[in-house]
């Protein structure tokens, strides 16, 4: 324990004594670790920027899209029928993560005038499977299902046509047709493009007959479709239970079931972490290059005092350590200031702004714990890569030499 | 008659020049010294002083005769082990002094309790300035060598020396660097302060006045260890 406290302490003298050379020596290291870890921290949060907004379109991986149609008139199933197949296929095979999703119109008065608007309908769970995060208000709930005024999430396009203005609370709009009724805008989200979404809520406590819908749609009025959220590895199985069983269910419906997210993100995601580090480990190593040439000198420079530490009883394996801890201690001191330096920068850096238009991550990573250990394991490992020449001609050196020098 | 803290019988030292031949640096050295002696050395350039010292303090194999440590053959003890005996049997005082740079007056006495255990090495800082206290250097425990005369200097060298409380005190031209009052200050604290703490004391020396100040004489040539004549010793001591 001694000996290993000794060791330390003669590491950390010589860092203390050397500074301005283990501060020359250590710039490389720095700048390396802070560029690998920020770089590392960055690209897992831009990934997780990514794959959020692929999982908007195409939902979280594996998401499975469910939809009939009837394959002579083309039309949807009943939507009673289809409603009751679908609950019990869910109820069979154990599915609680899933949600039903169906375009259709809706007519909304405006200030300029009434306006037929695309609306996809959907349940609650809809916005947790597609990380739908709204930049005002709140998204769908369930209790909406059930509320007398129809539940609206709409984008700032949407709300601009409306008169603008900054979304403070739940706002009233009236849904057109013959029998007009007051819905309540519970939500605003992110633009993609200028055009209109409303996300509806798939159902609510009006009667059939008092609902609204739009009287000619203009918009194609697609089919109810469940969305299964469902483990990568067993998309194949659910695509084949789901095809056979519902087919039997419901005969003479044509039942399309496919995979929804791009399957490809997770391997295309994992090459530019790979890409990212691969970067980050060459500037590494460049950076070591200098630590190992400042300790090839420094240790040539310091013959006479490795001579004077032998006659003090240093054994051939102190110096070596002594010399090796030094690299070791001084590189792991950069590369703790280089992985605090790169937390506060990545924490600091405006990522909503610059890479997800402005819209919340829903899952922000925060800064990966794995970068900044890696960091500062590649820092010690470089040291000790740097310090071990050094500290075998430390070793070789012969002490009578040595004090003469 | 108790063991003798270092003995030394029949020891030559050679080394092979670049031409294969051999140089004798050390031939038939008989030298015994006991505990808490002084014992000085004198002799010319290239005579083989350092050589012998370096034999003495472990820093060196003898290729002929033995070398009894406190009556244990040093041929034997090798590695870890001789390392340690070094730190913990020897204390060295060099010419040129071989202070630490960059380090203060007490970092670099305390630098031997770096290899020390237990206590020695947890209170190594209170200890290296008491030793600087009995060298008459407290108030210059936090000054730099670079900063300190040739005289502190070689202060800070002997209390460095006798940090660990040493059996043995090995001197190699200690007032070598000094002026001649300087030299003989440095030299009397030397000698009594290894005597304070029971130490041997073996000084080599070109100058006859610091020689004298020595128990005993004893004159190197060519590699050759003899007694000082009479006529020598009465020469340095008067």
């Amino acid at each position: 324990m001694i000996g290993v406290l000794g060791v330390l302490a003669e590491a950390w003298g010589e860092v203390r004594v050397h500074k301005a050379r283990v501060v020359l020596s250590l710039v490389g290291v720095f700048l390396a670790v802070f560029a690998m870890t920020a770089v590392t921290g960055l690209g897992q949060i831009l990934a997780q920027v990514q794959q959020e907004q692929a999982e908007r379109y195409g939902g979280r991986a594996a998401t499975v899209s469910v939809s009939g149609y009837d394959p002579q008139t083309g039309l949807p199933p009943d939507a009673a029928a289809w409603t009751a197949a679908t609950e019990e296929l869910l109820d069979r095979y154990g599915v609680t993560e899933y949600a039903t999703v169906r375009s259709s119109s809706a007519l909304l008065r405006m200030p300029g005038g009434t306006q037929e608007l695309p609306t996809t309908e959907v349940s609650p769970s809809y916005g947790e499977l597609h990380r739908i995060e709204p930049i005002a208000g709140r998204w769908l709930r369930q209790g909406d299902l059930q509320s007398l005024a129809p539940a609206l999430v709409v984008n700032e396009y949407v709300l601009a046509q409306l008169g603008g203005g900054t979304f403070t609370g739940p706002r009233s709009v009236v849904l057109g047709g013959p029998r007009p009724v007051t819905a309540t805008i519970v939500g605003v989200v992110q633009d993609d493009g200028p055009y209109p979404l409303v996300y509806r809520a798939a159902s609510s406590g009006l009667s059939p007959g008092n609902d609204p819908a739009a009287p000619s749609s203009s918009y194609g009025v697609g089919p109810t479709q469940l969305e299964l959220w469902v483990p990568a590895g067993q998309v194949n199985d659910v695509i084949a239970a789901v095809t056979s069983d519902l087919a039997l269910v419901l005969p003479g419906l044509q039942v399309d079931a496919y995979r929804l997210d791009s399957p490809g993100l997770a391997d295309s995601l994992d090459s530019l972490r790979l890409a990212v580090r691969g970067a980050g480990a060459v500037v590494l190593l460049l950076g070591g290059l200098g630590v190992f040439n400042v300790g090839m000198m420094a240790v040539r420079q310091r013959v006479r005092e490795i001579g004077i530490r032998r006659s003090f009883g240093a054994t051939s394996g102190r110096v070596f350590s002594a010399i090796m801890l030094e690299s070791v201690v001084a590189t792991v001191l950069a590369g703790v200031a280089a992985v605090a330096l790169a937390v506060v920068v990545v924490a600091n850096l405006p990522i909503e702004q610059w890479f997800n238009n402005g819209v919340p991550i829903a899952d922000e990573p925060g800064f990966p714990v794995q970068a900044a250990v890696e960091g500062l394991v590649a820092a010690a490992g470089v040291g000790a890569l740097a310090g071990l020449l050094p500290a075998v001609l430390a070793v070789r050196v012969k002490v009578i030499d040595a004090i003469r020098f | 008659m108790s063991t003798p803290q270092l003995q030394l019988t029949g020891v030559g030292r050679q080394v092979r020049l670049p031409d294969g031949r051999l140089l004798p640096i050390l031939t038939d050295v008989d030298l015994t010294v006991q505990a808490g002696e002084h014992v000085s050395i004198v002799g010319r350039s290239g005579s083989g002083k350092s050589t012998l010292l370096n034999v003495l303090g472990l820093l060196d194999n003898p290729t002929a005769g033995e070398y009894l440590l406190e009556g244990e053959p040093t041929g034997r003890i090798r590695g870890r082990r001789r390392a340690r005996l070094r730190g913990e049997c020897f204390g060295f005082v060099f010419q040129q002094f071989n202070l630490l740079p960059r380090r203060t007056a007490a970092e670099n006495v305390a630098a031997p309790l770096l290899y020390a255990r237990g206590r020695d090495f947890l209170t190594r800082g209170r200890t290296a300035r008491e030793v600087l206290d009995r060298v008459g250097l407290a108030d210059r425990a936090d000054q730099v060598p670079e900063r300190l005369s040739g005289g502190e200097q070689q202060r800070v060298a002997i209390a460095r020396a006798l940090v660990r409380r040493p059996r043995v005190v090995l001197a190699d031209e200690p007032t070598g660097a000094l002026d001649v009052e300087t030299g003989r200050a440095v030299m009397t604290m030397l000698a009594e302060a290894t005597a304070e703490r029971g130490a041997a004391l073996v000084t080599i020396t070109h100058d006859l006045s610091v020689a004298a100040l020595a128990d005993r004489q004893l004159r190197l040539d060519g590699g050759r260890l003899t007694p000082m004549t009479v006529a020598e010793t009465r020469a340095a001591t008067s």
